[in-house]
């Protein structure tokens, strides 16, 4: 049993077991010796306001980014000569698993909570979302998941199936060993977080805006956010059941997916992708919602084509869910089934263009400023274009027997994904960022990184396409020289260690502006448009000590303008007690309980799953018979915190 | 859609979150999950249409069903609907005890259709239909199961809120509690129509 408990024999995992220990253990030692563990508990690991959240989240999808960028180095080194024998092909496979299931899952959907967190309740004007417990719980679920898939790669051998695990190789048949199981479980447990996510910003949207903050007043994020909550609603409950039975499949030996018994491996490539296919539009969606706020924001212009984008981003929303077939044209739907999801699939090209073309004249006359998260808007138009023209040609049924599976549609969905969904995160992540913690990232160390990334993006993807057209396929782990795929491929390889630089940069710079940052006292580091700018950086537990009064679109700049024009100002209301949420520990203790139910699950071990889940219905009932959940912040310390705030700003 | 807008656009003009506007957010937001709820049935229902023929040798649907049984399960399901009706009526009405006793009989109700079930499952498998026969009875014992084990949460949730009732009485919090699982319980009702007709019916 425990014989093949550790992965051994491969000197890079060895290696990798021994830094993850040691890193362990220095994480251990350095809270000890600062005595910080009491700090950790009462004000991160039970805290159920949504600006530590975000922070945990963002926190989390960096660490992600980088296990999965290690991923993606290996692949390109891999790569870069033909017949290399850096990594065995069964070692190949596991890495480029685990990089798509991380990069997807786990580094681009807790970016995107962390933003939500961070901007959303402050965008309208509330004191938090609708279920703050909920969110803790969604939180720590998702943190869970995560940890439980990246285990595999030192406890039992990670998946090796492909970062969607079709059958018949994702079954017992194709593949025996556990890692397949580290798999169903890692994204089950945070699929189950992401899916309360949803409701929860469904529900904080719809029910928690301020006074006159009506649907059409919300800054464009918001909206974004309400689409891709809405997406994640309808596409999240497909993956639930479409990892159980892949589960009962291999658990006992039940016949959904595998090829005797009746089973249809097709019926799971279908809900797969049905699930798949809006959860790639759940992470740009809010990438989108990011670049409309800020261009306006950096324009200094109101948003070109509000209602526009608005249709655009509702009808993305939609369309998402009607395209999944054209992952696979080629498995012989017939020509009907194949023409119609072409269609489908062009279309949404037509919403994209609107909000480019929307970006583009709100741009138009602007008196732009270059800092950061323009930048990152900047880069990101022509790229994504560029990749929704790509994606466009992919819809071409009869091409895609081409492009199908070839490194033109890795290049592609690399596009969108690292010049949509990546840079949009990071714009987002510089442009909050001084709503996080009060100051803003270094500016010289930004633009090191931003080009690092950007030409590195180029570098490593453009000779992916001709690749692909030249016959390279994916998951490859050698190639013989006289294919004449060998140039390409060290460029491209090259490319990918320069966007590796980029991230260096980026630590170096969060690293940097720790030490050494100018605060930001006023609370509005951009001249922003929206409320979360109207009040202090970083935001008191409260955020509003009165809820704000929207009056209009971008509320906070024509409030400005408004006081700039020495319109009076309306007496404000008097201070009144604040309803908070009590921090619960409960989060925190379900999520153990969920990892060792799911890894007893994952070893087949009913000796650990069954006290697991036992663990978990306690957690569950605990919570439902605490009735002191809740407490009033006095008009006192309201008005001390808000008088300091004010101090501070001058 | 239409209507949770209209209600989030007013309801709040203060800048006091009272216990009750908390309570009715709930009652919302499991709305919310209900849908999520029905998109996942409709995964497993879809499955099912899918593979429901694939018997692999092993016994097919007219061989399999006793309708007997089944009728008798719905009868009690149905019935059990009616009476967290009634006991909602009852906590309208503020009789604490009549709530409770309501309650009781739900869930009495509840955990003898799960009997019922039960038995049938395990008839199955003595007759060698079991999970792992076929396709169909992979999806067939998977669909029904789903549904059993949300009879099961609920019963188990309803256990709870009657203790919380007899502790707490009928307060903002114990409704809105009350209010939720009964909605819980009319949706599984619902589902059971569905199993019944897509399921037994029809095979």
């Amino acid at each position: 049993m425990f014989g093949t408990f550790f992965i051994t024999g491969d000197p890079l995992i060895l290696g990798a077991q021994v830094s993850i220990g040691l890193v362990s253990l220095a994480a251990i030692f350095i809270v000890t010796y600062f005595k910080k563990w009491k700090w950790l508990w009462t004000e991160w690991i039970t805290t159920v306001d949504h600006k530590k959240i975000g922070i945990m989240y963002i926190l989390a999808a960096i660490l992600m980014l980088f296990r999965g960028g290690v991923d993606a180095l290996l692949i390109r080194t891999q790569l870069a000569l033909p017949h290399l024998e850096f990594l065995h092909a069964g070692h190949y496979n596991a890495i480029f698993t685990t990089h798509g299931v991380i990069m997807i899952l786990f580094m681009a959907m807790p970016f995107m909570f962390g933003l939500f967190n961070i901007a959303v309740p402050l965008q309208i004007g509330a004191r938090d979302v609708a279920y703050p417990y909920l969110n803790s719980l969604s939180f720590w679920l998702f943190f869970i998941g995560a940890m439980l898939f990246n285990i595999s790669f030192v406890i039992g051998g990670s998946p090796d199936a492909g970062w969607l695990a079709y059958p018949p190789l994702s079954e017992l048949s194709g593949s025996p060993g556990i890692g397949q199981n580290f798999y169903i479980w890692g994204i089950q447990i945070s699929g189950i977080g992401s899916l309360a996510s949803g409701i929860n910003f469904v529900a904080t949207i719809l029910k928690m805006r301020a006074p006159g903050m009506k649907l059409m007043r919300m800054p464009m994020f918001t909206w974004s956010v309400l689409a891709s909550s809405l997406t994640i609603m309808f596409a999240f409950p497909i993956l639930t059941v479409t990892m159980a039975m892949l589960f009962l499949d291999r658990f006992l030996g039940a016949h959904f997916f595998t090829l005797d018994g009746g089973g249809n491996p097709m019926m799971y490539v279908n809900l797969i992708w049905m699930w798949g296919h809006p959860e790639v539009y759940i992470v740009i969606l809010p990438a989108f919602g990011i670049f409309s706020d800020i261009v306006s924001t950096f324009a200094k212009k109101k948003l070109f084509g509000y209602k526009s984008m608005v249709f655009a981003l509702m009808s993305i929303s939609i369309l998402s869910f009607f395209t999944w077939l054209h992952h696979f044209f080629t498995m012989g739907s017939g020509a009907d089934v194949n023409a119609f999801f072409a269609i489908t699939t062009m279309v949404i090209a037509i919403p994209t263009g609107v909000k480019v073309f929307n970006w583009l004249f709100t741009l138009y006359k602007g008196r732009i400023n270059f800092s950061q998260p323009m930048l990152w808007t900047i880069a990101f138009i022509p790229c994504f274009v560029i990749g929704g023209m790509t994606g466009v040609m992919l819809a071409v049924a009869p091409a895609d027997f081409q492009f199908h599976n070839s490194y033109f549609l890795i290049a592609h969905f690399h596009q969108v994904l690292i010049g949509g969904v990546v840079f949009g995160y990071f714009a987002g992540m510089y442009y909050w960022w001084p709503k996080m913690f009060g100051f803003k990232l270094d500016e010289k160390i930004g633009k090191w990184a931003f080009w690092f990334w950007n030409i590195g993006f180029y570098v490593c993807f453009m000779p992916q396409y001709a690749l692909g057209l030249m016959g390279m396929t994916r998951r490859f782990n050698n190639y013989d020289t006289d294919l004449g795929w060998l140039p390409l491929n060290i460029v491209s390889t090259v490319g990918a260690f320069i966007m590796g630089l980029g991230f260096l940069f980026q630590i170096w710079q969060i690293v940097y502006s720790l030490r050494n940052h100018k605060k930001e006292k006023t609370g509005d580091a951009w001249d922003g448009r929206s409320l979360e700018w109207s009040i202090p950086s970083p935001a008191p537990m409260y955020n509003f000590a009165r809820l704000p009064q929207v009056s209009s679109q971008d509320e906070w700049w024509e409030e400005k303008e408004r006081r700039a024009a020495g319109v009076p100002v309306e007496p404000a209301q008097p201070l009144e007690p604040i309803h908070m949420p009590k921090n619960s520990g409960i989060p925190f203790i379900a999520s153990i309980f969920w990892f060792i139910f799911g890894f007893g699950l994952v070893w087949d071990w009913l000796w650990m799953a069954i006290p697991g889940f036992i663990g978990i219905v306690v957690t569950l009932f605990a919570r439902s018979f605490s009735f002191d959940t809740d407490y009033y912040i006095p008009v006192d310390e309201v008005r001390r915190s808000e008088e300091a705030a004010l101090k501070g700003a001058k | 859609m239409s209507q949770a807008v209209s209600h989030g656009s007013h309801g709040h003009g203060h800048d006091d979150h009272g216990h009750h506007d908390q309570e009715s957010l709930k009652v919302f937001g499991f709305w919310l999950f209900l849908i999520t709820d029905v998109l996942l049935f409709g995964t497993v229902f879809a499955t099912y249409i899918v593979l429901h023929h694939n018997t692999n040798g092993g016994p097919t649907p007219k061989e399999l069903f006793e309708m007997p049984g089944v009728i008798w399960e719905t009868f009690i399901l149905l019935t059990s609907s009616f009476t967290s009706g009634l006991a909602v009526l009852q906590m309208h009405k503020g009789n604490k005890k009549g709530l409770i006793g309501w309650l009781i009989i739900t869930v009495l109700l509840g955990l003898s259709f799960l009997t019922l079930e039960i038995t049938e499952f395990v008839n199955m498998a003595n007759e060698g239909a079991t999970i792992s026969t076929s396709a169909f009875l992979s999806s067939f014992f998977t669909l029904v199961g789903t549904h059993g084990l949300h009879v099961t949460v609920g019963s188990f949730w309803i256990i709870g809120v009657i203790i919380q009732l007899a502790r707490h009485g009928i307060t903002d919090v114990t409704k809105r509690k009350v209010t939720i699982t009964s909605l819980y319980w009319h949706f599984l009702d619902v589902v059971w129509i569905f199993v019944l007709t897509i399921v037994y019916l029809w095979g």
